[in-house]
């Protein structure tokens, strides 16, 4: 029987099962991308995306892959569907968000199919807990048509130099504008608020920079209130790409150390400032 | 009337102030009652507030030097209470808590009746130096005195000793976010569980081999009791909804590192905490709401 393994404690089989060493590795990831209450998850055997979007503008990816999990099986090819993202980051940190050394929150995740809710078992130090959240359909999510032909400019940074850059971002400014070129001044931040403008420029040849790959000038402005948010990956990250394509669309990739030596990838994807483009 | 007392030992001084800051985390205002052989500190709310009730007695001897205390008619009713605010004495002592050399508390006369404390602090001239604290109170005259009776131990379902404060306090830190109330369900068993049901999700965290305190005779209502327990079963669970910030605070609010802590459930009524330590006595009561 392929199946038996698949088999729930009563009986019924689960579409997804998945079991976690470390519950605040997963909290943490979601965090990077909690700017929105809910969030849709896509499951395949190849693991969960944690979709969040924003204003039909700008979307958040967290990934989390099979091999992160001790244990993960697909009853169906693919699923998924909405939960509230603030209660499921809430339940997986029940035990505390700073982790005592040498205690782990383990956790057993599973969802029987449409309709059913998502349930958590978390166990630490003896103590158990059960929660079932209600999953709602999820969100028909939007397709960036981002595809890597397509990109024009691309920088590979370590994200601390990003990190200061992002924290003291002057929110008086309505967009952030940033500038990627071949030339001087391969690449410039820029804020226009009421204090005034402020430009953060990185050299090429900089330690901090590990790829550039410029073709031309390009100079786009996207929304400071839809971008802000993506400082909590910017945060967790110790490696992030930043890409435009022809269109002018931007995409942010994070790269996340997690406790055992694996990797977990966040995305951001932002749509141009139409305004600004003529 | 009259009231005196100095506090000398460092670690009385401290095991004091901790006290005071573990009341004044639970109550905004609270009646202190002094008797020649104990303080205590009781908070009676109003059921509209929320019901909540507080009964902490500590033992005077083991924390004063001296004390001297007479009550408003010596023969008859040798005792003094004063309504007070304990943020205020815990914010007169936090801060010499610890250097102060020794603490005098009195009740004076001034515009208003106050408690004074003269902190004693120590200093390199020789020069005494000294911090005076006036925290006003107010005299509660003796016919409002019945208000102010210790409840009675309730005759609880099922009594079970707390697991460690820290795991408890996280957990119900992260419920509160979820949702204004909290079941506490408990069995004489050694399992407690917290229960949280919301639109959105149902949480339970389940703790278990936690001991079951055997009431002595002393308590002959809680003994009765157990035998009733004991004959509808081992397992079965007694359970209050109560309001979780009440509860949050309770935990939170914890200075005292206490030996024990003891939790009574009345099913569906009321939920009882019983702090012990060396030299005092919490009692916490959450009425169950729905």
């Amino acid at each position: 029987m392929v199946l038996s393994t698949q088999q729930s404690d009563d009986g019924r089989s689960h579409v997804l099962l998945g079991k976690l060493d470390n519950a605040r590795t997963m909290a943490n990831i979601l965090k990077a991308i909690h700017f929105k209450e809910s969030a849709s998850v896509y499951a395949s055997e190849n693991g969960l995306k944690f979709t969040v979007e924003d204003a039909k503008c700008v979307q958040a990816n967290a990934f989390l892959q099979g091999s992160l999990f001790s244990e993960f099986k697909m009853l169906e090819e693919t699923s998924s569907f909405k939960v509230n993202l603030t209660v499921l980051i809430d339940c997986l940190t029940i035990f505390g968000t700073s982790a005592t050394p040498g205690v782990m929150t383990t956790l057993k995740l599973s969802y029987d199919g449409y309709g059913s809710p998502l349930r958590l078992m978390l166990e630490e130090m003896g103590v158990t807990t059960d929660c079932s959240i209600k999953t709602q359909d999820a969100d028909e999510s939007l397709d960036f048509d981002f595809c890597s032909e397509n990109v024009v400019n691309k920088i590979i940074m370590k994200s601390e130099c990003l990190k200061e850059a992002f924290a003291e971002l002057d929110m008086s400014s309505d967009v952030l504008e940033i500038l990627m070129s071949p030339d001087k001044p391969y690449f410039r931040l820029s804020t226009f608020g009421n204090a005034g403008s402020t430009h953060a420029d990185y050299s090429k040849e900089s330690d901090m920079v590990e790829a550039f790959e410029c073709k031309r000038t390009t100079s786009n402005r996207y929304k400071i209130a839809l971008l802000k948010p993506s400082v909590r990956a910017l945060a967790q990250s110790s490696k992030v790409s930043v890409r435009t394509d022809d269109r002018g669309f931007l995409s942010l990739q994070y790269l996340i150390q997690v406790d055992d030596g694996q990797v977990c990838f966040v995305e951001y994807y932002c749509s141009p400032d139409e305004e600004c483009d003529n | 009337m009259k009231f005196r007392g100095k506090l000398v030992d460092i670690g009385c001084i401290q095991h004091f102030t901790r006290v005071i800051t573990t009341i004044s985390k639970l109550a905004k205002t609270c009646t202190l009652r002094i008797t020649s052989h104990k303080l205590y500190f009781i908070l009676t709310e109003q059921v509209a507030n929320g019901g909540v009730r507080i009964w902490c007695e500590l033992v005077q001897g083991n924390f004063f030097d001296e004390y001297d205390m007479e009550g408003v008619n010596k023969e008859e009713a040798n005792e003094i209470y004063l309504e007070l605010i304990p943020e205020n004495l815990a914010r007169s002592l936090r801060n010499v808590v610890q250097l102060a050399k020794s603490v005098k508390i009195k009740l004076t006369k001034k515009h208003t009746p106050c408690l004074t404390l003269e902190i004693e602090l120590p200093s390199l001239t020789g020069h005494s130096r000294i911090v005076l604290h006036d925290v006003p109170v107010s005299v509660i005259p003796r016919r409002l005195w019945g208000d102010f009776e210790e409840p009675e131990m309730p005759n609880f379902d099922v009594s079970i000793c707390l697991p460690q404060l820290k795991i408890l306090r996280n957990v119900v830190d992260r419920m509160k976010a979820m949702s204004n109330s909290v079941i506490i369900a408990a069995n004489q068993n050694g399992e407690l569980a917290l229960k949280v049901h919301t639109d959105m999700v149902n949480v339970t965290t389940h703790f278990k081999d936690l001991s079951n305190p055997s009431w002595s005779d002393e308590h002959g209502d809680g003994a009765s009791q157990k035998t009733t327990v004991m004959g509808s079963g081992k397992s079965k669970f007694a359970e209050a909804k109560v309001d979780i910030r009440r509860f949050a605070q309770f935990l939170a609010g914890q200075q005292v590192n206490p030996t024990k802590v003891i939790c009574n459930i009345v099913n569906e009524k009321v939920i009882h905490f019983f702090l012990l330590h060396d030299d005092l006595s919490l009692q916490y009561f959450i009425p169950a709401v729905y």
